[in-house]
């Protein structure tokens, strides 16, 4: 393996695997979130904790499950209880970190996973919330992992299936979301963002080898915040790409 | 209490409590009964067309695929299904017609598998009409909320979003908080449908692994019916009554169906048939695609029985064995 061979989906994993802290938790679901996360205890955070939505706390995972509720998320587990008790874990304020993927966001980190078009007669149906609003709402720092195109990065979206800053500063709090919670990065194809302190807007923090601030610029239908300093990510090692194939042997993710 | 705001989705299976004790009172007997019956006989007296339906498990684990088969075999119609996590249990069902009616927390995908033909199109073509979405915490909610006999349960979710316009829940202000918080209203379901790893003739009912949400699935529905990998004597409950995770006092019957959550996973036992559910996936793109499908392994097929016979037999069933004990790829040599 070079370096220059990585897939674009090995350097999202490796991106997102680093923002997680070791002796932390997060709640996780399948695809990206859990290679990530197994990448992240695999290398800098031994002890991180995760957790499924559907029961599994504290897994070891073998491979990539296909399901939420696969076996695979509680193999080896410390616990294999239910979604009430998980859900309760985040209401509670155990979980600092939660993964969600979206199929369009705003601005302030609001995400769509339900309808394009009318809600009654939809032009195209998406499987709606999931556990995507629970996490948005309860984690301390929600991760976004999507594609970024101009018909995905919208001013104004469809369907707000999940909170992210709402309309501003303040609103999650007026709605009664728990204060300290919000969307923390957004990951892309193009770059990582964060939330601007004062207005809450996304802020672009690094952009990805080769990636210009024009490219992310020309990728939006909102106005990004640019600032004149960004980073650049850092390409995944051999090494980092070895355990991602460990943990999705079939290249069901990782390969795309 | 103060009501700030209404979500405008329909509310589905809710009662009264009183009227909910009141119906348990007549219809749900105490009687250490032999309840063991076909597939076919529970289908036949308790699934009615129009029921409002749960199905345990996780959408593709742990489902009783066997009922979900039966069901479409009997061709019951305009059932009102609740999607928790609805994957190839509700898309089975969307795509033999069977459904008029979802409240969606999360449908029409099949996770890691991408999107589902079947239940987008009858979406997005009026067959199926969604009355109300709902996050997955707070569809467990509803049915913890159902199982403890309460009417609502307070929940600091789906507050701010589309998500809740469009569910059938409110906002109110905690009067200790003050604070706003979403009130989930309890849901009974005329009809639970559920697969367990061991069930005695009674009922008793023991789950290996997550249970997801059929502690409070089982406690809320009004009929709740089992089918087990196996059927085992009374004394195996009783030796360990700390695993019993539903007690037979809920349930009203009792069926034996040895992978009956095929092509789904059942934890311990057997994994995912991917081979087979990207046949479906395949298939049910078209509607002839579909009902060709239906006719080769549901109506093409007697039993439970027959259908694991068509779908490859004990060659296959091993091979989903070795694959959830981490010891064979995904797919067998001949489907890759």
């Amino acid at each position: 393996m070079s370096e220059a061979e990585y897939t674009p989906t090995e350097l999202l994993a490796a991106v997102a695997a680093g923002m997680l802290e070791d002796k932390r938790s997060v709640l996780v679901g399948t695809g990206l979130p859990i290679i990530a996360a197994t990448l992240a205890r695999r290398t800098h955070a031994p002890q991180l904790l995760i957790v499924f939505e559907a029961g599994g706390i504290g897994p070891q995972v073998p491979v990539l499950p296909i399901s939420v509720g696969d076996s695979r998320t509680f193999y080896r587990a410390v616990a294999a209880t239910s979604m009430h008790d998980v859900m309760s874990f985040l209401q509670n304020g155990y979980v600092d970190y939660g993964f969600l993927g979206g199929a369009a966001i705003d601005a302030y980190g609001n995400v769509n996973t339900t309808v394009f078009g009318d809600w009654k007669r939809p032009q195209v149906r998406l499987p709606g919330s999931g556990g995507a609003n629970d996490a948005g709402s309860l984690c301390w720092r929600t991760i976004i992992i999507m594609r970024q195109d101009r018909e995905r990065f919208l001013a104004k979206l469809p369907f707000v299936t999940t909170p992210g800053y709402l309309t501003g500063p303040g609103a999650r709090e007026a709605a009664g979301l728990p204060p300290g919670t919000g969307p923390y990065r957004v990951i892309t194809q193009l770059g990582v963002y964060g939330f601007d302190e004062e207005s809450c807007r996304m802020k672009l923090l690094a952009t990805h080898p080769g990636v210009t601030r024009d490219d992310v610029r020309a990728s939006s239908s909102f106005e990004l915040i640019i600032p004149d300093e960004v980073e650049t990510t850092e390409p995944p090692s051999v090494q980092v790409r070895r355990i991602l194939r460990e943990i999705d042997p079939a290249g069901l993710v990782i390969s795309k | 209490m103060d009501i700030l705001t209404e979500g405008e989705g329909r509310l589905l299976g809710w009662h009264d409590p009183d009227e909910h004790r009141s119906w348990v009172r007549a219809n749900k007997t105490r009687e250490l009964k032999d309840k063991r019956m076909s597939v076919r006989e529970a289908v036949e007296r308790f699934v009615q067309d129009g029921d409002l339906i749960a199905s345990g498990g996780f959408g593709h684990v742990r489902i009783s695929m066997a009922f979900i088969y039966e069901i479409i075999r009997q061709r019951r119609r305009d059932l009102v299904v609740l999607a928790k996590t609805g994957v190839h249990d509700v898309d089975l069902l969307i795509g033999a017609g069977c459904v008029r009616q979802v409240e969606v927390a999360y449908a029409f995908g099949h996770e890691l598998r991408g999107l589902s033909p079947a239940g987008r199109r009858a979406v997005e073509s009026g067959q199926v009409e969604v009355v109300a979405e709902i996050s997955n915490a707070a569809f467990q909610w509803r049915l913890l909320a159902g199982a403890m006999g309460i009417p609502f349960i307070p929940a600091r979710v789906l507050l701010g979003t589309d998500t809740f316009k469009k569910s059938a829940t409110k906002v109110a202000r905690d009067p200790w908080s003050g604070k706003p918080v979403c009130l989930v209203p309890a849901c009974h379901p005329d009809v639970a449908i559920l697969h367990v790893h061991r069930c005695d003739p009674y009922g008793n009912a023991q789950i290996d692994g997550i249970l997801v949400m059929d502690f409070e699935l089982a406690r809320a529905a009004r009929r709740l019916l089992i089918t087990a990998e196996e059927i085992v004597d009374e004394e195996v409950i009783r030796r360990q009554p700390d695993r019993t995770t539903i007690p037979f006092f809920l349930v009203d019957a009792v069926c034996e169906a040895p992978y009956g959550a095929h092509p789904g996973l059942m934890p311990y036992h057997y994994y995912f048939d991917e081979a087979h559910i990207r046949e479906w996936l395949t298939l049910s793109k078209t509607e002839e695609g579909a009902k060709e499908y239906l006719d080769k392994y549901v109506f093409g097929v007697r039993d439970f029985e027959a259908y694991l016979e068509r779908v490859g037999g004990v060659r296959k069933l091993n091979h989903l064995k070795r694959v959830e004990q981490l010891r064979a790829p995904l797919f067998q040599e001949d489907e890759a």
